[in-house]
């Protein structure tokens, strides 16, 4: 199948969730998707289309507290952003590690430096500062 | 019911090379669980990062990893130019290629080393390592330093190899490529390394697959990805080379891919050299004048596998967010499925064949209280925890 019609693809099974697709370079996608079906297009890419995940990054902006997932299509190159924002207040998502084990780590750390909550994580505890730091406090936030 | 027993390797323990703890919870000799305790390594160089301005970012990128120090200045050169629309220079392409290779080299036999010295057979420690101090001293001719480069910057790389210095490479590859055949001979037909390695820490597909392990270590179980082809960066598409894979997952086909992936190195580098020559000498660089608002992705293969950088770009001279993936974060992972059911010595080997590096695994932030203003701990705070935890030992 051709790169550009995985984007169709995915822009079809999710057209009330899916808030703009932008390829951004060569080899590069950008989806915005609602928080609600992460776990669902997370799923579809890894099984169905056998993208890899790669890894996520969260940050806190205006916006509200951002979580771009990356996944691979390794035959092809493409690297597929799926980019989501949450409520600096309630945030909290499902978690992917019952569908891959490689969103473990990430998801502990994401919920470590931004106090994230990944719903049905088996294991939500700190990854790398586990008692050393105080409890609570999230380095990665910032005041706006 | 047969009493578990905890053995503890590390923090601080002479079979690693950095501090990391794993516990084997073992039944006998099995292995039935372990847990491991990271963050010992960690610098918050990710925070940094947003405190520097990408000029900066080169040095302290290079300092994530003690091994591969290159591989992370490339994934955020490649990330930095995605921003930028950046094109550059063949030379330098060539040049970057050259340097990555030969990381490739020092650092697969580093690893066959090691990987030597932890199942008791410290001949093959003791000729790798002696084998690997040749390319180290062929970087220190090139860049000044037997480690931390310091090539990368965004649109090339700071020095050119001059074409008077080619001579001197060549023949460091063909005494390199006699060692290799000298050592791919002495590991792969050696009846005790197969009978400690073969049917050891096997990961299946699904296991690779599962815990989005890179690298060598996919590679060895029957997946070919290779981001120097899957994406290709640099100058490897204008090289012939192959990716090296082995399909049974155990540590010996781990051994296998690296060993092989040497001679492909040692042929790349070969050709850039030859195609390097047409190149005028000293077109190293493009001049960059300013970095866009923007989102880059980089990635580069690293020795270990694929390293990530996520960066975020606002028009000013600093990221706004840095956000890095080295290859052992995802590959340490995969000690669950390798090591339960071994045996406490087949364990360690299978921990350490996925050539694990703990500093590139731990990166995270120093902690400011939410207003901002407050270091939660300062520096004579984190001393007095570290003398309260010594204590406690005692």
């Amino acid at each position: 199948m051709k790169k550009e019609e995985y984007s169709k693809q995915i822009a079809a099974r999710y057209p009330d969730h899916i808030l703009g697709i932008e390829a951004i370079r060569p080899r590069r996608v950008t989806i915005d998707i609602s928080p609600d079906i992460i776990r669902d297009i997370a799923g579809y890419l890894y099984s169905e289309l056998k993208f890899r995940f790669i890894i996520a990054s969260a940050l806190h902006t205006r916006a509200g507290i951002e979580i771009h997932y990356h996944f691979s299509h390794d035959p092809s190159g493409f690297i597929y952003n799926i980019h989501t924002i949450l409520d600096p207040n309630q945030a909290e998502i499902d978690s992917l590690s019952s569908l891959f084990s490689g969103a473990d780590w990430i998801e502990r750390e994401m919920h470590e430096i931004l106090g994230i909550v990944f719903r049905g994580h088996p294991k939500l505890e700190k990854l790398i500062s586990e008692g050393n730091w105080a409890e609570g406090v999230y380095p990665y936030r910032k005041e706006y | 019911m047969e009493q578990t027993k905890i053995i503890p390797i590390g923090p601080y323990h002479p079979l690693q090379e950095e501090p990391e703890l794993f516990k084997l919870y073992c039944e006998g000799e099995i292995v039935k669980d372990i847990k491991w305790e990271t963050g010992y390594n960690h610098r918050g160089i990710e925070k940094l990062s947003e405190q520097k301005s990408f000029d900066q970012v080169f040095f302290l990128v290079e300092r994530i990893c003690g091994i591969c120090s290159t591989s992370h200045p490339f994934a955020f050169a490649n990330a930095m130019e995605e921003i930028g629309g950046i094109e550059v220079p063949d030379r330098a392409k060539y040049i970057r290629t050259i340097i990555a290779e030969l990381e490739r080299i020092h650092s697969h036999l580093l690893w066959v080393g090691l990987a030597g010295h932890f199942l008791g057979y410290n001949t093959v420690f003791m000729w790798a390592w002696k084998y690997r101090e040749p390319v180290l001293d062929l970087f220190e001719a090139i860049t000044g330093n037997r480690n931390s480069y310091a090539m990368f910057k965004i649109g090339g790389v700071r020095r050119d190899i001059p074409n008077a210095m080619m001579g001197n490479i060549r023949a460091a590859m063909d005494v390199l490529k006699k060692n290799a055949d000298l050592l791919t001979g002495a590991v792969m037909d050696d009846p005790v390394i197969h009978a400690r390695t073969k049917g050891v820490g096997v990961l299946s597909q699904q296991d690779i697959l599962d815990y989005a392990a890179v690298g060598p270590t996919a590679r060895a179980s029957g997946i070919a990805m290779d981001i120097r082809a899957d994406d290709p960066y640099a100058a490897y598409p204008l090289v012939n080379w192959k990716v090296i894979t082995a399909q049974a997952g155990d540590v010996f086909a781990k051994a296998e891919v690296r060993l092989l992936e040497m001679y492909e190195s040692i042929s790349i580098i070969e050709q850039c050299l030859s195609k390097m020559e047409h190149e005028a000498e000293g077109s190293t660089a493009v001049k960059v004048w300013e970095i866009p608002e923007g989102m880059g992705t980089g990635r580069a293969e690293a020795p270990r596998g694929e390293v990530f950088h996520f960066v975020l770009t606002d028009g000013s001279n600093s990221p706004v967010r840095h956000k890095i993936r080295a290859p052992s974060y995802v590959n340490i992972a995969t000690f669950r499925k390798s090591c339960i059911g071994q045996t406490i010595a087949d364990a360690t080997i299978s921990l350490a064949a996925v050539d694990p590096c703990y500093c590139c695994t731990e990166r995270l932030a120093v902690a400011y209280d939410l207003t901002g203003k407050r270091r939660l701990y300062t520096g004579s705070e984190l001393l007095l925890l570290s003398q309260q935890k010594t204590l406690a030992l005692r």
